[in-house]
């Protein structure tokens, strides 16, 4: 009984109330966020795995606006089936340089976590043209106004510089070419090629829409999907290296 | 400053200057930036915001002319003097927004049956309507409606006026301003891709503002309480307002690119934005979607059913139970992630403990109607809030079902998730919201009754076949895609490709279209039945007292 008249403190104070309130919810979040920080689990380093260039970065800012992640997801779960289909499964490593994360929640469609390399770009021009004309029974919406829209790269070093405020090794060299690394990336062997490689090792460089004259949207996009999950080298990876 | 009489001085408050000011600044302010602006459609929201503002230095101007000299009285004879021009703004406004969230879902749930409806324009694909959808029935329906009735109920549990001249205002309209820039946003392919956090960093800022002059509004006006004890309703609006602050705080943290760009990135980034936003997004449905709504209930139930609330102690355990319980939970929309397992498995436990507190709180409202259970027979608009409760409490049963990490993953990327929201979402959400918007609109209108009390019954059996087509298509297209992945021939190999799992979802995507558009029709008789209660002519006292010999039959 005397428990229950106690309880008067929170009905009777609303700032009372209010800190009390505040204590309750903030425990949960606190032991479930902070130690992802510093577990090594979390943190750790996997070979392989570099920031985007700056053009596949674009490709993945126009995958966010056009709301891939509704539909498709990037994590593969250690499950049987999954990794038959789709490949080894997703390390926390492989999505470090992801802000935000593209894990998803939905499998519309499939998941995409190691697309790249996968189909080719004139597939992937097709699909993202005319979803139909290459996987009948699909339900994917076509995007045909990304190989007719030219990319707006102008202002992509600032975007390489505020991820680098945020801890992502951009370098300052990187920064400063990053319009120069975007052009080198979208055409087939680019003088360039080799300062673009020596920035991000193992970026393709190359014409992925098809179309040489013009940077455009799917270029970015096909770039992006192209490099999703080629990074790590499994079979180099160690995975007791982070057992402890 | 200009005097309407002779002799009465009337000035502009302190309040009413400043915010003018401020307005005006802020319209200069983005004035400019739609000028330098980097793409065209930030120059579109800059402008919005412009024009927002220069329409809020006007309107405060205007106000100030035309209003009494000396401030508002709290007290008219001893009575409250109630402020319920905001409340009924956000109730008109939750029907619309209603209406405008159910039909872009019944949109998007057609082009998943139907892809040609995606017309091959950008702001009609998919990807661009979906979080449209979902903002427009989570944030503008559902925000609308918890701004609404708290403001209403914290004012007659409290006995008080709202606190505040202007920001009950600046609350109702300026977090209507902030849907339509996420809105619109969302058309035009500006988000930031967090689920239920979409809206891009100056639209999250715009909305922090409005929460806390929503929080102080709030607060103040408990604090004016002329009631000893705060009713058990504020308890859970409280919380709701201070957990989504802090929430939206953590989830939303980002450097935007410029601020002559709609682009941010996000402070965090892999595990650790996946555990941060999903430790948001499942909040947003424990503190949005359940602590408000069962404010709503608390209130509502017992007011419609003449009854009291069921247990003061039950109610007691409910509340500090389920908001301790629900923080834990959001580990578990990343079964078999990245995440690490001990995180996992915390979410797993913890969502299965809630179950526990979610139906101590059915049972609570359930239990109100003791003694009233006749009333079900005939009040319709009672009929419906008992239903949603029930619906609680058969979601907040499947929920921790699904966390079951074994149960997950056969559930989770599948429709089986879309189902079990809806039979939230449409039953619980969506039954107390409408039950409250009945009851309402005649008491802020002054009617003895709503218009219609046979359309309310047309419209809760008309969208409750609507929600059982829903929920049990999606419960078999969710299973059978999930089976059908995981299928494997006596050889061995995988049985199904992807695309023919895709293929067998189209009849239940069919029948989940014709559910949602038997909701969206109830919502139109709602809207009907609501207009007309409003535009009916005043009832007479006379019949008032002459209809109270009217008693149903035991």
């Amino acid at each position: 009984m005397s428990l229950w008249t106690k309880h008067a403190i929170f009905e009777k104070n609303s700032i009372i109330l209010l800190i009390g309130i505040l204590i309750v919810i903030s425990i949960g979040g606190l032991v479930e966020i902070v130690p992802l920080f510093y577990l090594k689990s979390t943190i750790e380093k996997v070979s392989g795995v570099r920031p985007y260039t700056p053009l596949e970065l674009a490709g993945r800012n126009i995958y966010v606006r056009e709301g891939c992640y509704n539909c498709h997801s990037q994590m593969i779960r250690p499950l049987r089936d999954e990794i038959e289909r789709y490949g080894h499964y997703s390390l926390a490593a492989e999505s470090m340089y992801d802000r935000p994360f593209q894990w998803g929640s939905k499998r519309t469609g499939p998941d995409l976590a190691r697309v790249g390399g996968k189909y080719s770009d004139e597939w992937h021009r097709d699909h993202l043209n005319a979803p139909k004309s290459v996987v009948p029974g699909t339900v994917m919406p076509a995007y045909p106004w990304l190989a007719r829209t030219e990319l707006d790269y102008k202002y992509i070093a600032n975007d390489l510089k505020v991820q680098s405020a945020l801890g992502v090794p951009y370098s300052d060299e990187m920064i400063a070419n990053a319009v120069a690394d975007l052009r080198a990336q979208a055409v087939a062997d680019h003088p360039d090629a080799d300062a673009l490689q020596k920035r991000y090792p193992n970026a393709q460089g190359r014409d992925y829409d098809g179309n040489p004259g013009a940077i455009s949207e799917a270029d970015a996009l096909i770039a992006y999907l192209q490099m999703l999950g080629t990074q790590v080298n499994f079979k180099l990876y160690d995975n007791k290296a982070n057992i402890r | 400053m200009a005097q309407t009489h002779p002799g009465s001085l009337k000035s502009m408050s302190l309040s009413e200057g400043a915010l003018a000011l401020t307005f005006a600044l802020t319209a200069f302010v983005t004035f400019f930036i739609a000028a330098m602006a980097h793409t065209p459609e930030f120059a579109f929201h800059a402008a919005l915001f412009a024009a927002g503002s220069a329409a809020a230095v006007f309107a405060i101007v205007e106000r100030y002319f035309n209003r009494p000299a000396g401030p508002t009285p709290l007290t008219i004879d001893g009575k409250p003097n109630y402020n319920m021009g905001p409340v009924k703004f956000a109730t008109i406004a939750a029907v619309f927004w209603g209406i405008a969230g159910f039909t872009v879902g019944v949109w998007a749930a057609l082009e998943l049956a139907f892809p040609v409806l995606n017309f091959d324009l950008p702001w009609l694909s998919f990807g661009r309507i979906r979080p449209l959808h979902t903002s427009a029935v989570i944030f503008a329906f559902g925000g609308n409606v918890l701004i609404g009735t708290s403001f209403y109920v914290v004012q007659r549990t409290c006995r008080a006026r709202l606190a505040g001249d202007l920001a009950p205002w600046f609350v109702v309209l300026g977090y209507n301003f902030f849907i339509v820039i996420a809105g619109t946003g969302y058309l035009l392919g500006i988000t930031q891709s967090k689920e239920y956090a979409e809206p891009e960093w100056y639209a999250d800022l715009w909305l922090t503002i409005v929460w806390v002059a929503y929080l102080m509004v709030f607060l103040v006006t408990i604090m004016r309480r002329a009631e000893p004890h705060i009713y058990v309703a504020n308890w859970f609006y409280l919380a709701f307002i201070v957990t989504i602050a802090v929430l939206h705080l953590g989830n939303n943290a980002a450097i935007p690119v410029s601020v002559f760009s709609p682009k941010s990135y996000i402070v965090w980034s892999g595990v650790q934005d996946a555990m941060v936003q999903w430790w948001y997004g499942h909040n947003a449905v424990g503190f949005f979607l359940t602590a408000g709504f069962l404010a709503i209930m608390y209130y509502f139930i017992p007011k419609r059913a003449d009854r009291p609330v069921y247990s003061y102690r039950l109610s007691i355990i409910h509340f500090w139970g389920l908001i301790f319980l629900y923080i834990w939970a959001g580990p578990h929309h990343l079964h078999y992630t990245a995440l690490p397992d001990w995180a996992q498995t915390l979410g797993m436990t913890f969502s299965i403990m809630l179950w526990m507190p979610s139906w101590g709180g059915m049972i609570n409202g359930l239990m109100t109607l003791s003694g009233a259970w006749d009333k079900l027979r005939t009040d319709p608009v009672l009929r419906m809030m008992v239903v949603s409760v029930a619906f609680y409490g058969m979601s907040t049963f499947e929920g921790p079902l699904m966390s079951i990490k074994s149960v997950n993953s056969l559930s989770h990327y599948t429709d089986w998730t879309i189902g079990h929201v809806h039979s939230g979402a449409l039953g619980w959400v969506g039954y107390v919201s409408f039950g409250a918007i009945y009851c309402l609109v005649p008491w802020l209108w002054h009617k003895r009754e709503l218009y219609s009390l046979k359309l309310v019954n047309w419209h809760f059996w008309i969208s409750t076949i609507g929600i059982v087509l829903y929920i049990s298509a999606m419960w078999v297209s969710g299973i059978l895609q999930g089976l059908m992945w995981r299928a494997y021939t006596s050889l061995g190999f995988l049985e199904y490709s992807f695309i023919e799992t895709v293929e067998a979802m189209h009849p239940f995507y069919v029948i989940r279209a014709l559910g949602g558009i038997l909701f969206l029709a109830g919502a139109l008789i709602m809207a009907f039945n609501i207009w007309m209660t409003i535009a009916s002519p005043e009832e007479e006292a006379a019949r008032r007292t002459g209809s109270a010999a009217l008693v149903p039959a035991e």
